[in-house]
């Protein structure tokens, strides 16, 4: 390396040195030290005690720690695939050549707009047992006892995951991004051949975005373990019978509730190998079902 | 030598500072070369206004210190990271059961050696107020307002069922049978809709359960927070003090089997459809402000809420009644307080303890007192206090916080969980899914797992933090 090149690197260096630090301060510091916490007694206000896999072991006994996991990936199951095929739907139809179709996508682009707790708000009114429009709607056509979505404990995961369509917006637009780049020849080949709208969709256009549905599943799936602020609004905690106590709610109450950092640290780390064994399981089994052009 | 606090790491540092920079007042304050000594306080609206009127007071009364009053929303956590990070504030308003769980963390610094020299001792005080600033032998805050809770009731619900209206219940079979009597469900008798008396349903509908609740009696679970409180009223007593919880005494399980009991006669469907229409207390949407509950479990705040919601309705208080042989047959009511404690590291211990002590007078906490319509945790109680006070039920409380039946709440620095896993079991039960005896022994369990951890702790740092807090000399 020359005198000039030295002096170069120097400079470059001196010039990401803010972003350098900042990553240090604020993203490598905190992970490193909550890794180091997850094996301490830590309650912020006292010294950290070290104790070994206390936290960890803790975890495996705490009934309560395994329901979080077991509410987050119920609800996971439901939301996913109903976001996933909803939002795809939606872009399905948004990219037919109709009249304002660009103020239809702006309609079905706004709701992802709305801030997320004004958009809990909203929906505590559309969900409210006896006066909401959701069940004023289900009336009508006949349901004269519908669920109580806030108060049931059957039903206030499903709630959620009719919530979460709502928002949806920002994967319709990834999705019609994608139908975008859809190669015009191979459809209409699959016309000249008789292939039905059902057939190219299937075997045209849905083998031509898999990389993107590919992408938003594991987006999905990452967000979904991580949903906290509509139940943490709705519901301030766990929801009847700890129905939506979601794992990023009981790992909040452990940190600033019960003053845990320790355990909350542990829980912390926990998700993210729960995060990426999902990523890796779901990139393993949709290995098949995903086509990049070039393959 | 003030014992300094422990250092934490930078980035707990860097969160705590960017809170606490606004309340850092400085040392003196060079215009003025007054101590500024910085208070952080939970309230909001007309609640802090009554409190900046007392700190402008006391700022005008003398020249040496000048108190900057802040209103912090969630105090108790951000209190925790300026603590935390050696930057408190001199003072912060908490609530009681905050106490034993930031004193045994090392966040707040003992007053007793301060309190003595100012002359202030536990015969100033009701003494279930004082006892609630005490831990571990130690004091560590003093009340600014008490509350304790009573049965409120509409005396024109009961009017409109036939009962007296300045007749509330005196006995838990009385409260059973007048809510019973108030309870209103709308059933169909022969093809047609009919509103009556839960009391004048026949076996086979109640039995059956097909109505629809229109108005209710009393509902245990309206009274929001005190839920898990409820046991207090049939002699529960939730902690032996010492290593043990009893979640699952017997008048904890004959409190949840009353809740039980509840869900059996309405229905849990019923109940959920009832409650499914209500929001929360702050939004004045509950079920008693708008009329379709007749008596409710709340404290001496709830003339505002009545007053600002619901300003027709035509209310009497009681105490709430206990089973038979609770606290000697004295009236039962849990009681709570707000407090002011100096955090530990308060850069001006000294200054902040006048400006307490300046609290405690009567005639500032009357003043206090009767701006934000509650009632002082002063044992004296001056004539013009009663006489010009705005909230009618002020005397009937100060009588109720004196009973030899006011319970402070157990004095557990994981209070918070243990309050959590009680109501719980409470929606458990009331959902039928759990037993009480499966519901509270769970919580026992769990609760018990809890304190052994923190236990663990004290026993490794307690001697060392008790010592500490012995030969704390900052006054």
């Amino acid at each position: 390396m020359t005198t000039g090149d030295r002096q170069r690197t120097r400079m470059g260096l001196a010039f990401v040195s803010p972003w350098i630090v900042g990553l240090a301060a604020f993203t490598i510091y905190p992970i490193a030290a909550s890794l180091y916490y997850s094996f301490c007694d830590y309650d912020v206000l006292s010294k950290p005690v070290w104790v070994g896999l206390l936290n960890y072991r803790d975890m495996a006994s705490d009934q309560v720690f395994w329901k979080s996991v077991a509410n987050t990936l119920l609800f996971n199951v439901m939301a996913l695939p109903l976001g996933l095929v909803s939002a795809l739907a939606l872009a399905l139809l948004l990219n037919q050549p109709v009249r304002a179709r660009g103020t239809f996508r702006a309609i079905y682009y706004l709701p992802s707009l709305v801030p997320a707790v004004a958009s809990a708000m909203i929906w505590l009114w559309i969900l409210n047992g006896r006066l909401g429009l959701l069940n004023a709607a289900l009336a009508t056509v006949g349901v004269h006892h519908p669920p109580q979505w806030l108060a049931d404990p059957a039903w206030t995961k499903p709630s959620l995951a009719i919530m979460s369509v709502w928002g949806c917006g920002n994967t319709v637009v990834i999705y019609l991004a994608a139908l975008q780049g859809v190669p015009r020849s191979l459809l209409e080949a699959a016309m000249i051949d008789g292939a039905s709208a059902w057939d190219r969709l299937v075997h045209v256009t849905l083998p031509a975005i898999s990389p993107v549905i590919y992408f938003n599943l594991i987006i999905g799936i990452i967000g979904g373990l991580q949903v906290f602020v509509s139940a943490f609004i709705m519901w301030g905690g766990g929801g009847p019978d700890r129905s939506v106590l979601f794992y990023a709610v009981y790992l909040y109450q452990n940190a600033f509730e019960y003053r845990q950092m320790g355990y909350a640290c542990a829980m912390a780390w926990m998700l993210c190998l729960l995060i990426l064994a999902l990523t890796w399981l779901a990139s393993v089994s949709s290995r098949r079902l995903v086509f990049y052009q070039g393959d | 030598m003030a014992a300094t606090p422990p250092r934490w790491p930078p980035f707990v540092a860097l969160l705590a500072a960017a809170l606490a920079g606004c309340a850092r007042g400085g040392g003196a304050n060079p215009g003025s070369a007054r101590v500024v000594v910085s208070y952080w306080e939970k309230w909001s609206g007309f609640e802090a206004e009554a409190m900046q009127a007392i700190v402008d007071d006391f700022n005008r009364s003398q020249g040496r210190i000048e108190v900057r009053f802040l209103s912090v929303s969630e105090v108790d956590t951000k209190l925790l990271l300026a603590a935390s990070s050696g930057h408190p504030p001199d003072v912060a308003g908490l609530w009681s059961e905050n106490i034993p769980d930031f004193a045994e963390k090392g966040a707040l610094t003992p007053l007793d050696r301060g309190l003595a020299a100012a002359g202030i001792g536990p015969e100033r005080y009701i003494p279930v107020y004082w006892e609630l600033c005490r831990h571990r032998g130690f004091t560590w805050g003093l009340p600014t307002t008490p509350s304790c809770v009573a049965l409120f009731y509409n005396k024109k619900l009961f009017r409109a069922a036939g009962l007296d209206p300045e007749r509330p219940p005196r006995t838990r079979a009385e409260l059973d049978d007048m809510s019973r009597r108030l309870t209103i469900v709308e059933v169909e008798r022969a093809g047609r809709r009919e509103r009556v008396s839960f009391a004048d349903l026949t076996p086979e509908e109640r039995q059956g359960r097909h109505f629809a609740l229109v108005q209710v009696g009393h509902l245990p679970q309206d009274a929001g927070m005190y839920v898990s409180a409820w046991g207090f009223w049939f002699g529960a007593r939730y902690y032996d003090g010492a290593r043990r919880i009893l979640a699952d005494d017997a008048g904890s399980l004959a409190a949840y089997g009353w809740l039980r009991q509840t869900a059996l006669d309405y229905g849990v469907d019923n109940l959920r459809d009832f409650g499914g229409s209500f929001g929360i207390q702050q939004s004045g949407r509950t079920p008693f402000l708008g009329g379709f509950e007749a008596m409710v479990v709340q404290g001496p705040w709830w003339p505002n809420f009545i007053a600002k919601y619901a300003p027709g309705l035509e209310w009497g208080v009681a105490p709430c009644p206990a089973a038979d042989g609770v606290a000697g047959g004295a009236p039962v009511t849990v009681a709570q307080a707000d407090v002011v404690v100096i955090p530990r590291g308060a850069e001006h211990p000294r200054e902040a303890l006048e400006f307490i002590a300046y609290l405690q007078r009567q005639d500032v906490a009357e003043k206090l007192a009767r701006s934000q319509q509650k009632f002082t945790a002063l044992s004296r109680v001056s004539d013009g206090f009663l006489a010009t006070h705005p909230n009618p039920a002020v005397r009937f409380f100060i009588s109720l916080a004196r009973s030899p039946g006011a319970q402070a709440l157990p004095r557990l620095s994981i209070w918070h969980e243990y309050n959590e896993e009680m109501g719980v079991a409470a929606e458990r039960v009331l959902n039928l899914s759990y037993t009480p005896a499966r519901a509270l022994a769970e919580v026992e369990g769990r609760v018990q797992w809890r304190l052994d951890r923190v236990s663990r702790r004290w026993d490794a740092v307690g001697s060392e933090r008790v010592a500490e807090w012995r030969s704390d000399d900052n006054w």
